[in-house]
């Protein structure tokens, strides 16, 4: 068998993993799940370029995938813009934000870092429950319709609305795992991963850190931005959990859960933190007990994550 | 003048339940380098053992002591079975080892105790006491003082003794710590249940003014963690000044600004100090880590 | 590597169907948010409707046929929410669903029972679930604005034409205070202080003494629940204010009287539902009966008080027990039609009329102006 490279390999499992997928669904509600993982592997992608690749710290994303889905949902209705193109104003405005705001905060370390980015999206949370005139506050706003669905129809493409969904999210992902894998290879992602290592020595061979670390924030905050308008658009309705703490942690556990360093691994992470609460429907009592002890039984044992942990095992195996 | 001392006499009360969350975060900090979120889970203890066990007939004071040595208890096993495994982790591992621990013990409480809220009588009565025209909660004077008197004996345990000094010294070299005979792991013990301890002390004498239930903590937790950053963490006298600057920095902005945004103002002033003073308040460049 | 994950997904995938096992007749389905920070609503409704469950089997069912109940909790997300309500159409094939404690979790159920054609009772307050009415949708609870404007009635009453209010910025809080300051000027009261606090908060002096030192407020109204309204009664106290204090449903309880204590709670107004009082109702009271049928069954089972929220779900299950019963069958369309039709139908939180305008069908009267008097609640007149 010819040696496939990483990126394509890796691309090539996340594609057949989302069409043999559905051979396996017993019904319509497995898409949804699915659809799901891919929206928080998105999300997870992101975190991967900053914090897998340039070792920075962020408890604070959720605050962009919140100003994602709001941007569906008041975009087309104050600007009349069609919901794809809210989409792509979120983005813009995810963008410049964390243009803005990781200036400042990216020259600071460790949990100074985490407390900055903490604080930034308690601020965007803060403004999402608060503002209730415009965004209808804690209970949430109705998001229009994306219409592509309507418009495959036209075209003789009738699918049901887990379906659509299911694929559309799927192709996303792709797309994300492709730009970030591709972006790894290239000259920024190795000085990334050389910030990673030692940001003083990345320094002294003359890599611009603070322009690079700006610019891993930027990327990886479009990524969340794009999850969150996916989930808007899917759910149709969206409310500030959405740019919660809570939100935040769980994007950056899926992330080293499944193993930072690698897309695939972090997706993998995003695949079982979305199954485990509905695996665990039959003790759902215990669901938290359950969540806590796996984030930090991984966390203790499967240091480097599921992924790279799970492919040493195998490669110890083969020797 | 007396509607800006109810608004001082507020901040103080609030500012003190967030300074000793914050205290109990310096302390794990210096010996570990460990910031542990499940500390404000340690607060809840406190008060929600303290209620269970006041309500099978101990008497409060017993209720009280029961709940900290406990949750004390708790601390030093969080250590041994969660910290220290994971000794050296980067930091982002940590925090989700510590943020898992306090989903685990969330989880844990609902099952262990209940879902209502509680609430034990005020230690000396609910008669407010009037200050000019502004009226304080006796039992705010409780947790004030609870506060000063946990930073005055942290700053006499960090300096002169030589116990507190074997802490400072572990967290700054833990191999050199060990090589001049310190016993590092009876630091981390003695760390984590004097943490927990102080953790669930705050929550003894929040519990009548805050009320407790069992999904209290991580409230608690953010605002200590956000308390202890703007002071500079791991310095004592940074977390009392923090946690106290939120609490006025909130009760002054309810008062004269906005109640809805006085969250807002709180962390826009933390990323503002960090803007221009990295390490917060009182953090000394020296004792950055990388 | 690739065989790794081609082995786990299936296997994933099995053990998620593993929890629907059918069997019953009539497959009931509910997502509710019995923990996280809607667990307030969630619990006693997830509670409620398990014992009502096995209350009706233990009867023989509904015209002869068991019930099973397939019970999610949504933690009060509305993302899981929107999960589970899939899950429990597409998956479990359940006939009609119950849930939605939040107006965040019901808006998502709804969108997608809708789309199913699968009736759907809410136990949210909102009132944009059943306005404009949805075919398929339906809700227990009185609206908010009904809280407000019942509240409001009240204060008319007493001469009462300049208030304060002091909100929660939770989900509760914030739609109730909207709704309230919707509604005020067709009582002709004037809102001339609007503050607010986070459910988290541990002390709300600084907005009551702004309150205080508004010119003209003759009462306070707190709309909120959780800690936040206990803290706010003791607050209010503390600082010696002596305007009536007016709360909202949201904590009609006995375990509210308990946290802000009974002195600070004396002279406490707000609007209630019978089942708070049942005791005091009339013998010829139509809700009597139900009402103290419910509580005494709970709070035998559970050793807890009933709270206003678990009745909710008590009438939402008993709308589509009696809606199985008159349908006659167990098909979504005719469970649909039935409950359209429901008319007369006494709850613990009133009587229920349904009509193809109203898919609620609750009234004012619904609501009981309660007050404590002597560290217990009362009826007002």
């Amino acid at each position: 068998m010819p040696r496939l490279s990483a990126k394509s390999a890796t691309l090539l499992v996340l594609a057949a993993l989302v069409v043999v997928s559905p051979l396996f669904f017993p019904s319509g509600y497995y898409y949804r799940v699915g659809a799901l993982i891919f929206v928080n592997g998105l999300a997870v992608t992101g975190i991967v370029i900053l914090t897998g690749y340039a070792g920075q710290i962020s408890l604070g994303h959720a605050g962009f995938a919140g100003i994602g889905g709001y941007a569906c949902a008041l975009a087309p209705v104050h600007l009349g813009l069609p919901p794809a193109l809210a989409a792509v104003l979120g983005v813009l405005i995810s963008g410049a934000l964390a243009y803005l705001v990781g200036r400042p905060i990216l020259r600071l370390k460790g949990y100074y870092l985490a407390v900055a980015t903490l604080g930034f999206g308690i601020l965007v949370s803060m403004v999402l429950n608060n503002e209730r005139q415009l965004t209808g506050g804690p209970d949430g706003i109705i998001v229009p319709d994306l219409g592509l669905r309507g418009l495959l129809k036209d075209w003789g493409l009738n699918i049901s609305n887990g379906e659509f969904w299911y694929f559309f999210c799927g192709i996303a992902l792709l797309i994300g795992a492709w730009i970030a894998l591709n972006l790894r290879q290239s000259p920024t992602g190795r000085a990334l991963r050389a910030l990673h290592g030692s940001e003083i020595a990345a320094q002294t061979v003359g890599i611009d850190v603070a322009r690079l670390k700006l610019q891993a924030f930027v990327i990886s905050a479009v990524y969340a931005s794009v999850a969150g308008s996916l989930l808007a658009l899917q759910n149709k309705f969206i409310t500030p959990d959405v740019a919660g703490f809570m939100h935040s942690i769980e994007m950056v556990t899926m992330a080293v859960l499944g193993g930072a360093g690698s897309v695939l691994g972090a997706i993998l992470g995003a695949g079982v933190l979305t199954l485990l609460p509905q695996v665990l429907t039959v003790f759902a009592e215990f669901e938290q007990l359950v969540l806590g002890l796996v984030m930090m039984l991984m966390m203790i044992f499967l240091r480097e994550g599921l992924l790279p942990s799970l492919l040493r095992k195998l490669r110890g195996r083969d020797e | 003048m007396s509607e800006l001392l109810q608004f001082l006499f507020s901040g103080l009360t609030v500012g003190a339940v967030y300074a000793l969350v914050a205290l109990g975060f310096t302390i794990i900090y210096n010996a570990s380098d460990v910031v542990n979120f499940a500390q404000g889970e340690f607060v809840m203890l406190g008060g929600m053992i303290t209620w269970f066990a006041y309500q099978a007939g101990l008497p409060l004071p017993l209720a009280a002591l029961v709940a900290i040595l406990a949750t004390a208890a708790l601390g030093v096993t969080l250590n041994k079975l969660a910290i220290e495994p994971a000794r050296g982790a980067p930091v982002v591992s940590l925090i989700i080892i510590t943020i898992g621990a306090s989903v685990f013990i969330q989880g844990a409480a609902q099952q262990v105790f209940d879902k209502q809220i509680h609430s034990f009588p005020a230690f000396s009565g609910d008669t407010p006491l009037r200050v000019l025209e502004a009226t304080i909660q006796p039992q705010s004077l409780w947790v004030i003082g609870g506060a000063l008197v946990v930073f005055v004996g942290l700053w006499l345990f960090f300096t002169r003794t030589l116990i507190g000094r074997a802490v400072l010294a572990t967290s700054n070299n833990r191999l050199a710590a060990q090589l001049v005979g310190i016993n590092t792991n009876f630091v981390m013990t003695l760390s984590f249940a004097l943490s927990a301890g102080i953790g669930a002390l705050a929550g003894v004498l929040a519990t009548p003014i805050t009320l407790t239930a069992y999904n209290v903590g991580i409230g608690f937790a953010l605002k200590g963690f956000a308390g202890a950053m703007l002071g500079g963490m791991g310095n004592p006298k940074g977390a009392l000044v923090g946690g106290f600057l939120i609490g006025l920095i909130e009760a002054l902005t309810a008062g004269y600004l906005s109640s809805t945004y006085k969250e807002a103002v709180a962390f826009v002033v933390i990323l503002l100090v960090l803007f221009f003073m990295p390490q917060g308040l009182f953090g000394s460049k020296s004792t950055e880590r990388v | 590597m690739k065989k790794t994950l081609a082995t786990t997904v299936p296997a994933a995938l099995i053990a998620l169907g593993l929890a629907s096992v059918a069997s019953a007749e009539i497959k009931i389905g509910a997502s509710v948010s019995a923990t996280g920070p809607a667990a307030f609503l969630g619990d006693p409704e997830a509670k409620t409707l398990e014992m009502l469950v096995e209350e009706i089997n233990a009867k023989g069912g509904i015209n002869g046929e068991k019930i099973e109940l397939v019970l999610y909790d949504d933690g009060g997300d509305p993302n899981k929410a929107r999960t589970f309500a899939t899950r429990l159409i597409e998956n479990d094939e359940v006939q009609a669903i119950i849930g939605g404690s939040t107006t965040g979790t019901s808006m998502s159920i709804l969108s997608v029972a809708e789309d199913a054609e699968i009736p759907f009772i809410s136990l949210a307050g909102a009132i944009d679930i059943v306005q404009p009415v949805k075919p398929y949708t339906f809700k227990t609870p009185h609206t908010d604005r009904m809280a407000c404007q019942k509240i409001f009635e009240d204060m008319q009453k007493r001469g009462i034409e300049t208030i304060g209010m002091i909100s929660g910025t939770d989900g509760f809080g914030a739609s109730m205070q909207a709704q309230c300051k919707d509604v005020a000027g067709e009582y002709g009261i004037k809102i001339a202080a609007d503050e607010t606090y986070d459910p988290k908060d541990a002390d709300m002096t600084a907005q009551l003494t702004k309150i205080r030192n508004t010119e003209g407020v003759q009462a306070v109204l707190n709309p909120g629940f959780g800690q936040g309204p206990a803290i706010v009664t003791r607050n209010y106290r503390q600082l010696g204010i002596e305007l009536p204090l007016y709360q909202s449903h949201g904590v009609a309880s006995d375990g509210f009287i308990e946290l802000a204590g009974k002195d600070a709670v004396e002279g406490v107004r707000l609007p209630g539902t019978a089942l708070l009082v049942a005791d005091l109702l009339a013998e010829d009271d139509p809700q009597k009966p139900v009402v103290m049928a419910y509580k005494t069954a709970y709070e035998e089972r559970h050793n807890e008080p009933v709270s206003t929220f678990g009745g909710y779900a008590h009438d939402g299950f008993a709308l589509l027990v009696d809606a199985l019963t008159r349908a006659g069958s167990a098909e979504p369309e005719a469970i649909r039609d039935a409950l359209e039709a429901t008319s007369a139908l006494v709850g613990t939180t009133g009587v229920y009329t349904m009509s193809a305008e109203d898919h609620l069908g609750l009234d004012l009267s619904a609501f009981r102006m309660l007050e404590v008097k002597g560290g217990t609640w009362s009826l007002v007149e």
